[in-house]
């Protein structure tokens, strides 16, 4: 009954989408300066359409339907009411209806809010968008179809990858979606500028908060997934230069880099082609990301099923957008003057999208690297954090030395006469850094230098939300912004510094020490959950020094369906540090293995992030009070 | 020159889809619940104590068997080994135990110590001959019928659902 049901909305939706490019274009024709009501009326259909289209896929999971090919691949009976709902969209048909609801309600949003704009640059905003999101639905009904039904209807499904229920990682796809999805909008937008000629600066005003809206769900989806690493993967880290983790931040960049360039372009005119070349390049990553994880080309911690077949569709669909975009730029390009003043606002921020772009291009290239050395020469390497490290953390010192200057600089041309305060804060930040260092004894010249850059930063956004906020004039959402990847930048650093990790074998009573601690396995249980058997160790963390003790338990859980093996992580959270450890079988003895890491200062990357994120959503409240 | 960059921007796109192309058609089986239903083949490992090879013709000889991945430092290859105990006595099927990435001397000791259930032992002492059969983690168990096809898969150590599960399709 649902499969029908979905079917049905999914063949009117494209019915509607038809109609929709239809219709948009023969009324180029008509001189009229408005788009006729129909047009609005079709599109305030479609997206409802789709919305309902997307409950009765939730519908068939709450319910169970195991008529449903992808409900009985991914849910089970058993499942809490929560993970049914996520399980929706935690597989990869449930999570391309997604992708078009995101398309279509983003296409409905942006054809209300721009009516201040000329009327061909709307209509192929909305063509372009429409013939995204057809793509997206005949790739949907003939290859990976959320309602194909199954008979006969088995009487249990399969369940959801256990690794896949856990509410971070329910919320992570929403969030990352709205995100690179929702760079679809400006894709589309830019198309259309260039086709109609827009060029005015007017273009960036309908843009900009869409750009904005995407870049700061892309930040949180990012986030989001981070934590679950931690969390779930047992191994301590948050980020892994994973592909797939790659895959979301390679649109991160692009849109950063769009997000400053938008500014310039806006109240100097400068830019141009470079702001669409950017717009076009964000969903472009997007797809390619899409492409990566979703055809199995790479093996990754996500594990979409893998098939060559979606691959194919998405690669030609990702060609064919790649080459109509560079086509259309090259037939529009005109050399833009740019004659730049090297002390001034518009270069810095210049200098900010080379850094996006030189980021942009290493994590690229280590992402698609192994697929050509499998390809070409056959064999199977795999680029991990020592590349990425070694290439991108010694620039990152100068990118927040930049990023505590640049903002500061006056348009057209600076003077400069404030290089005193710059210094002052230097060895501020310098003091502050060997006031860390001399509590804490540690050293190398590398973190020192990275926690000097991101105290400056911190210093100087400070000392500029100080002084704005004399004046009365402030601009707090870029400076919490900048502030907090200042912050987020030092905390990464502290805690790479002074994390400790230690790694032992350990048997049933028996107590390790090291440096102010001691770990005793206590306890070892056996349970039976209704869809995994799990071995519970509890060891207990003792710190000699204060005596506080904590207990930790970890486990090793066996699930049945599916069949995997996964190590539970216990963690202990607080404000100053985590407590991380890890139980596992595998070792050469008939000892049990722990892993224990202390991890100083996490929560407070999760804030920064967070707060980066705010500085965002902060940015586009002002901009609708200055609208 | 302007025609110089367009077109060395077409011929690198070309490229990287073309590569992208030819990536998709590779095969990559790290996902071990694929292999269900699935044949294996090339199937070449070494003998425990001596220099000779079980390979698949020997496979095809029994009417099931239970492909086993242990190692002395494997603790719930301990606990499942009770279990193998039990079904070497079944008439309908062999075991094969595979030694992965041990020590001769300690894989001796455990099965002094605990019995041997296998009816074959190889060894696979680089952990590579196992990853053909998509093994990441021991204990493992494949159960193989005489065409060489999986029937089921095991990750973790053997429960006794499993074992009767295993009892009831060899019977």
């Amino acid at each position: 009954m649902l499969s029908n049901f979905g079917n049905l909305l999914l063949f009117i939706n494209i019915f509607l989408s038809l109609t929709i490019i239809y219709s948009a274009l023969r009324c180029l024709k008509i001189s009229s300066k408005f788009i006729p009501k129909t047009i609005y009326q079709i599109s305030t259909l479609q997206s409802t359409l789709i919305i309902i289209c997307f409950f009765t896929l939730i519908a068939g999971f709450i319910v169970s339907d195991f008529s449903l090919t992808t409900v009985y691949q991914n849910s089970h009976s058993l499942k809490p009411l929560f993970y049914k709902i996520s399980g929706t969209w935690g597989n990869h048909e449930g999570s391309l209806l997604l992708w078009v609801i995101i398309l279509t309600i983003f296409s409905f949003l942006f054809l209300i809010f721009t009516k201040n704009h000329p009327k061909e640059y709307r209509i192929f905003t909305l063509v372009i968008q429409n013939i995204l999101i057809l793509g997206f639905l005949f790739f949907i009904l003939f290859n990976s179809n959320p309602f194909s039904a199954i008979s006969p209807i088995p009487k249990e499904g399969l369940g959801l990858n256990p690794i896949l229920q856990d509410p971070a990682l329910a919320i992570h796809p929403p969030l990352l979606y709205l995100g690179f999805v929702g760079s679809s909008i400006y894709f589309s937008a830019a198309m259309a500028s260039l086709i109609t000629n827009y060029s005015q600066t007017t273009f960036a005003h309908s843009i900009k908060n869409w750009v904005l809206i995407s870049w700061c769900f892309q930040t949180l989806g990012i986030l989001v997934g981070s934590i679950w690493a931690y969390y779930e993967l047992g191994w301590g880290g948050f980020w892994f230069w994973d592909p797939v983790e790659n895959a979301s931040l390679l649109p991160w960049f692009a849109m950063t880099a769009l997000l400053h360039s938008l500014i310039v372009f806006e109240k100097r005119g400068l830019f141009y082609f470079w702001v669409i070349t950017l717009c076009l390049l964000t969903f472009i990553l997007s797809v390619t990301g899409t492409f990566l994880v979703r055809s199995g080309i790479l093996n990754s911690v996500h594990t979409f099923a893998s098939d060559p077949t979606r691959g194919i569709y998405i690669l030609l669909f990702l060609t064919l957008m790649i080459f109509s975009s560079i086509f259309l730029l090259f037939k529009k390009y005109k050399k833009e003057n740019y004659d730049l003043n090297p002390n001034s606002k518009e270069t810095f921020i210049l200098v900010n999208n080379w850094f996006m772009m030189f980021y942009l291009i290493t994590v690229l290239l280590g992402t698609i690297y192994p697929i050509f050395t499998d390809v070409l020469t056959g064999n199977k390497i795999s680029i991990g954090p020592p590349f990425y490290n070694v290439v991108i953390i010694p620039v990152v010192v100068i990118f927040l030395l930049i990023m505590a200057i640049g903002p500061k600089v006056k348009w057209i041309k600076e003077k400069f006469n404030n290089l005193k305060n710059y210094l002052l804060i230097l060895l501020g930040s310098i003091l502050i850094n060997f006031l860390i260092i001399l509590l804490f004894k540690s050293y190398s010249i590398l973190s020192n230098l990275i926690i000097i850059s991101s105290l400056f930063l911190i210093i100087s956004s400070l000392i500029d939300a100080f002084k704005s906020f004399k004046k009365n004039k402030t601009n707090f959402a870029r400076i919490i912004s900048h502030a907090s990847f200042g912050l987020l930048v030092m905390f990464i650093g502290l805690n790479d510094i002074f994390s400790v990790e230690k790694d032992y074998n350990i048997k049933l009573g028996e107590t390790k020490n090291f440096d102010n601690y001691s770990i005793e396995l206590q306890n070892l249980e056996i349970e039976k959950f209704s869809n995994y058997k799990a071995v519970i160790g509890s060891l207990e963390i003792k710190n000699n020094k204060t005596n506080k003790k904590n207990i930790l338990k970890p486990e090793i859980r066996i699930y049945e369906n599916p069949q995997t093996l996964t190590y539970e992580a216990a963690i202990k959270t607080s404000f100053l540090k985590d407590y991380y450890l890890t139980m596992s079988n595998i070792d050469r003895s008939d000892y049990y293995n722990i892993k224990f890491q202390k991890k100083p200062l996490m929560i407070w990357i999760w804030i920064s992030v967070i707060m980066i994120a705010l500085g965002g959503f902060l940015r586009l409240f002002q901009n609708e009070k200055y609208n | 020159m302007k025609n110089i960059i367009k077109i060395s921007i077409f011929i690198i796109i070309i490229f990287i889809v073309a590569v992208f192309f030819m990536g998709l058609n590779k095969d990559t089986n790290y996902n071990t619940n694929v292999l269900t239903g699935k044949k294996i083949s090339n199937i070449s490992l070494e003998y425990f104590d001596e220099n000779k090879f079980y390979k698949e013709e020997d496979l095809k000889k029994n009417n099931y068997t239970l492909i086993n991945f242990w190692a002395a430092w494997c603790a719930p290859c301990r606990k499942e080994h009770p279990l193998l105990m039990q079904l070497s006595k079944e008439k309908n099927l062999k075991l094969l135990g595979v030694n992965f990435k041990d020590k001769k001397k300690q894989a001796e000791i455990f099965l002094n110590d605990l019995g041997n259930p296998y009816d074959f032992l190889t060894k696979d002492e680089l952990g590579k001959s196992s990853v053909k059969f998509g093994i990441y983690g021991i204990p493992e168990s494949i159960l193989i019928n005489k065409d060489l096809m999986i029937l089921k898969k095991f990750v973790g150590p053997l429960s006794t659902e499993d074992y009767d599960s295993i009892v009831e399709i060899i019977n």
